[in-house]
């Protein structure tokens, strides 16, 4: 078996300061760090940058204009969201020969600002969706409960999801939750959002920037860093988010069929997997992809969680960073922070607590079932 | 519901006869004249065949619980909580989503049988709600 992306590395990954609020910094200045910051992690330059996928949130930066930036020197501009879908929309270009270095990097913040209501980003503005009061929360809670319908999930798994994961952010120091240990007890204990998430079933809403730098397989051996490889990966779309109702026996396995090419690409199997940065935007979609992709069987994720197998010393670590629970879910750039953590944990970067011993394979996973999708994608220290 | 008023739909071109329909007390769904599935949400084709050849049909606008979630946390302050979203199945076999009304959090459960009823919020739109109903 051999990647479609075998002539394609990653050789630079870079996370800016994260913080729940960033009031000293503009979108702007967070995508400059984080563009310096992933070249210099690549020990590359800007003029080595001929393709860029460039963007923001709330004041729209984007790649055309950033071209730029470079003195219009990049020939190829993404247009793909960042994360798993750019990612994997710059390595075919790569692949393909339409550019050989390309930096993809993305930052949010100053939009967080009316604390009355949700997140602006999680409110829906949907005819069918916006009146009856539903959000992100909400709209993945309704998923949640029919699982725990149809399989019985208990509550109590839910709690060990969020608890490990929020544990795993504070032993980080970069998390936003840094030194903030979570019980499966606190969590439960937390007050309710909406049934059956409380408070830190949910994922937090911060600020700040990240970037990606890939380049040739060819040019990442002259280069003084340490290569990761996307193995495989593809997306799983089945509409648009937070428009029609969740309905769990439609929708509830989306990412699936994006797992299924992932390994049919690579050639690995499950056992492969070393850990996870899961998409953990609530508990229970923790327990959902560990079935959806086939790690466990339909309704036994519940099961594999409460055995500590997600846990930072557990056979398939997941969130290692922390995750958008704790680490940062810095609205669009948690899409690619994903993928930033794999890489820094197949690099051995991660501080001593939560450096996993000789990882070799990783998933990152993009979206959930209450967004109907879900991108999945392999990575690894070595190329197949 | 408190004196601000929730957000309210603004109806499109498409969406236009679904609303209308409520203001008169019916709910309504797409239906395919070539393979007879029905849509929801409205679409210009049917989601099963892509079919251009639908209409709006009356549906029963009774169902089930399929999903629900109790929310304490509010979309934005204008919505009193707690309050109950749930996605309804019709006895059509489509889904939507509404409120459901009347039931205590405790009490809501899957598969309670339910029936639409109708709540004029402005001029324009009149929203269909969900309630428990007798079998």
């Amino acid at each position: 078996m051999k990647s479609p992306y075998d002539g394609v590395a990653i050789v630079g990954a870079y996370n800016t300061v994260q913080a729940k609020q960033l009031p000293n910094w503009t979108e702007q200045g967070l995508v400059l760090d984080a563009i310096r910051g992933a070249l210099a992690d690549a020990g590359l330059t800007t003029d080595d940058v001929d393709g860029v996928n460039i963007s923001s949130w709330v004041t729209r930066i984007n790649s055309r204009t950033t071209a730029q930036w470079f003195g219009g020197r990049p020939s190829w501009t993404g247009t793909a969201s960042p994360g798993v879908e750019g990612i994997l929309e710059a390595a075919a270009a790569i692949q393909t020969g339409q550019a050989e270095t390309i930096v993809i990097s993305t930052a949010q913040c100053g939009e967080y600002t009316d604390r009355e209501s949700t997140v602006s980003w999680t409110r829906p503005e949907n005819e069918f969706v916006e009146c009856w009061g539903l959000y992100t929360a909400a709209e993945f809670a309704l998923m949640a409960q029919r699982h725990m319908h149809i399989y019985g999930t208990p509550r109590a798994a839910l709690s060990e999801v969020a608890a490990s994961i929020r544990s795993n952010g504070a032993l980080n120091p970069d998390a936003v939750f840094y030194g903030r240990e979570c019980s499966p007890a606190e969590v439960e204990a937390s007050r309710m959002v909406a049934d059956p998430f409380h408070l830190l079933d949910c994922c937090i809403a911060s600020e700040g920037g990240a970037a990606i730098v890939l380049t040739t397989a060819e040019r990442a051996k002259d280069l003084d860093c340490e290569p990761i490889y996307i193995l495989g990966g593809a997306m799983d779309r089945q509409g648009m988010s937070y428009v029609t109702a969740p309905v769990w026996e439609r929708y509830g396995w989306v990412g699936r069929r994006a797992a299924e090419l992932t390994f049919e690409q690579s050639g690995l199997t499950h056992k492969d997997i070393d850990f996870a940065e899961f998409y953990d935007p609530f508990s229970f979609e923790i327990i959902r992809q560990l079935e959806a992709f086939g790690f466990c069987k339909e309704g036994e994720g519940a099961d594999f969680v409460l055995e500590g197998r997600i846990r930072i010393d557990g056979d398939l670590p997941v969130a290692t960073n922390g995750g958008i629970m704790s680490y940062s879910h810095a609205g669009v750039a948690q899409l690619l922070q994903k993928p930033i953590a794999a890489v820094q944990q197949l690099q051995g970067k991660p501080v001593p607590e939560l450096r996993l011993h000789e990882p070799k394979v990783a998933l990152a996973t993009n979206g959930g079932s209450g967004a109907l999708f879900c991108d999945v994608m392999a990575l690894g220290k070595e190329p197949v | 519901m408190s004196a601000k008023q929730i957000p309210l739909p603004r109806p499109t071109p498409l969406s236009q006869p679904y609303w209308d329909a409520c203001k008169e007390g019916r709910l309504t769904v797409q239906r395919c004249g070539d393979c007879g599935a029905d849509t929801f949400i409205p679409q210009p084709v049917c989601g099963a065949c892509f079919s251009e050849n639908l209409s709006w049909a009356d549906s029963s606008g009774r169902g089930t619980l399929y999903s629900f979630s109790t929310v304490y946390r509010p979309q934005q302050p204008v919505f009193e909580t707690p309050y109950t979203v749930v996605i309804v199945e019709l006895e059509e076999g489509y889904h939507m989503l509404s409120n459901l009304i009347g039931v205590e959090p405790e009490d809501v459960k899957i598969g309670t049988p339910l029936e639409v009823f109708f709540e004029k919020k402005s001029e324009e739109i009149t929203l269909p709600y969900f309630r428990v109903r007798a079998e």
